[in-house]
């Protein structure tokens, strides 16, 4: 049988290039108009960008500003939120490979610091905050390659499924173990380091602002690493697993050991984030660790844009301040939240803001089930 | 011989795709094997690769035992494969889906790449006037072209070739095999899985016929041509 428009190789790329012209809306629109800006306006552009972050909780700008709860403390779990997407979309936006466990490595670096830290806890060693990061970074690290080790030969859904296992793992053993407190958590964690010259502590619960200007430094130092290493030999390796992991193996790729250090790349910076919590909160308890963080943190990823760390850090800051933003909805508020979720995905599956590479990876699949069934 | 394959058996779960192959190729030679769907050729070749693991027999390679050789240490050894159908990465332009084919290679600023390259290039004109689309948008027989070039890019000493001509029209597998030809007189040595029996019966050296998982005959590519079996089996003649 003939048709006047082709096979179904020409139909699939008369969809992708008409793809290509629908994003040519506004989501390249403003990049390529971005790009045609001279390089100091953009540096400049730039600069006021983070001037305004940092300003944000002083400012309290007035449509933005949550007038139902302390501001400051959106904007810090708005943040924390951005930088636990960024450390998951290493492993599902850029490796591909679907974790549905992430608040276990988010637990190992919140434990790590309250087990240290705490005067309180069964170690009772008291370290400072400081000293705790970087055990709360190896720590998490080190579960990423436990959990990795041997899962990481499964592929897509069966390695979704023991992620999710392993993110129950972590809060049960929480949960019963008395070395970790128990149900009970963990009291007297300490905060960041550093006094004001009055004498008073920067980083107490009374100051939650320096939290936040933390954490927003933090996520620049990450953001600026995982853009290096996108752009490295590492970053074209996970790239090419994510595509089709047996091509990448027929390229001479060693596909296991790139796997695992996404893993362990991003448990380490679900470990940091953990730390964070922790300094902040003073306390912890393995409620902070349910499993409807590893799927808020998935959506996070895939809402914004998978692959791609604006998108991602977008996605973050809206599941973390739509919720608080829209309090005085009160019981609706989640319900409206999950819709909104919903809209989104019909709209624009590839996210908020796509990653171009997946979004043609996305539209190849899906002309690829069509054409199988 | 360049590769030896000898008594090699391979399972899917309890399923048996390979029963007591051995195959063996020399260098320069262009090898073909020939076989219904289903028959294991792609399974072959994931073994040869190193994609799926052995049960018994084993692989040599320049006289090396590599049957549980890392697949990607194999690529370094120079074995490449092209992989069938849709095996090119969708989300990298050709220039990238080529550098991807020289992942292995320590060499990657000097002037045999460049010269690989171009030479690769020569080959498919029609991806040199694609370098900066995506694989994902290019047609079947580009898409083809590219997983062939790509994998000439590790300057391999043996190409696996998985149906080249899968779903391509009769004028594109024409030039697909003329290539494969040409490749080869430029110094490298061919396997080729296929289907299309007559094109690489034709042009091959030496064949082998595979059988539900088995050898059934091998001979060189002309003498099967002319098999009566091979004819009414594979060729379509009564």
């Amino acid at each position: 049988m003939t048709t006047s428009n082709g096979g179904p190789r020409q139909r699939m790329n008369q969809r992708l290039r008409g793809y290509d012209d629908r994003r040519a809306g506004w989501a390249r629109s403003i990049r390529t108009r971005w790009h045609a800006l001279p390089r100091p306006v953009r540096w400049l552009g730039l600069l006021a960008l983070v001037v305004v972050l940092y300003l944000l909780p002083i400012i309290q700008p007035p449509i933005l500003t949550t007038p139902d709860s302390d501001f400051g403390s959106v904007l810090f779990d708005a943040a924390l939120f951005a930088l636990v997407a960024i450390g998951l979309n290493v492993v599902i936006g850029m490796a591909g490979l679907l974790d549905l466990g992430y608040v276990g490595f988010y637990a190992v670096g919140a434990y790590s610091v309250a087990v240290f830290g705490s005067p309180n806890s069964s170690l009772g060693t008291g370290y400072p905050w400081l000293v705790c990061v970087p055990i709360a970074i190896a720590l998490s690290m080190l579960a990423g390659v436990i959990l990795g080790g041997p899962t990481l030969r499964l592929r897509g859904d069966y390695l979704a499924i023991v992620t999710l296992g392993f993110g129950e793992i972590v809060r049960l053993t929480a949960v019963n173990s008395n070395a970790l407190g128990a149900a009970a958590g963990i009291t007297g964690i300490p905060h960041p380091p550093g006094k004001r010259p009055d004498g008073t502590d920067i980083f107490s619960i009374l100051n939650i602002n320096a939290f936040y200007w933390l954490a927003l430094t933090v996520i620049f130092i990450v953001v600026f690493g995982v853009r290096n290493l996108e752009n490295s030999r590492v970053g074209r390796s996970w790239l090419a697993i994510r595509e089709d992991e047996d091509a990448a193996e027929l390229m001479g790729v060693p596909t296991f050991r790139f796997k695992l250090w996404a893993f362990a790349i991003g448990a380490a910076i679900g470990g940091l984030s953990g730390s964070l919590f922790a300094g902040r909160q003073g306390f912890i308890n393995p409620d902070s660790f349910l499993l409807q963080f590893s799927i808020l943190f998935v959506a996070a990823v895939v809402l914004g844009g998978a692959g791609n760390l604006l998108g991602v850090v977008t996605g973050a800051v809206v599941i973390a301040y739509l919720p608080e933003r829209f309090r005085g909805f009160a019981d609706y508020r989640i319900f409206v939240f999950g819709l909104a979720l919903i809209i989104v995905m019909i709209f624009r599956p590839q996210g908020i803001i796509p990653n171009r590479r997946r979004a043609t990876e996305l539209a190849v699949r899906t002309e690829e089930v069509a054409e199988g069934a | 011989m360049l590769l030896e394959i000898s008594d090699l058996d391979v399972y899917y779960g309890r399923i048996q795709a390979l029963r007591g192959v051995s195959l063996s190729v020399d260098d320069g030679e262009i090898v073909t094997l020939i076989g219904a769907n289903g028959a294991g050729k792609t399974t072959l070749l994931r073994a040869l690769s190193g994609l799926r693991a052995v049960s018994r027999g084993t692989v040599t390679f320049e006289g090396k035992d590599i049957t549980h050789e890392r697949a990607d240490l194999r690529v370094v050894h120079g074995i490449s494969q092209a992989p069938e159908g849709r095996g090119i990465f969708p989300g990298m332009n050709v220039q990238e889906n080529l550098e991807m084919g020289a992942y292995s290679r320590k060499d990657r600023k000097s002037k045999a790449y460049r010269e690989d390259f171009d030479r690769v290039l020569g080959l498919f004109p029609r991806l040199a006037e694609r370098r900066r689309q995506f694989g994902g948008t290019l047609s079947g027989g580009e898409q083809q072209m590219l997983t062939i070039g790509r994998a000439l890019m590790s300057r391999p000493k043996v190409l696996l070739l998985d149906e080249p001509s899968m779903g391509l029209a009769p004028k594109l597998i024409q030039q697909i095999f003329t290539i494969v030809e040409e490749i080869n007189q430029q110094g490298t040595t061919v396997l080729l899985v296929e289907q299309n029996a007559q094109q690489a019966l034709s042009r091959a050296h030496r064949a082998y016929v595979m059988e539900t998982g088995s050898i059934v005959k091998e001979g060189t590519g002309k003498a099967l041509l002319a098999d009566p079996a091979v004819k009414e089996a594979y060729l379509g003649v009564a």
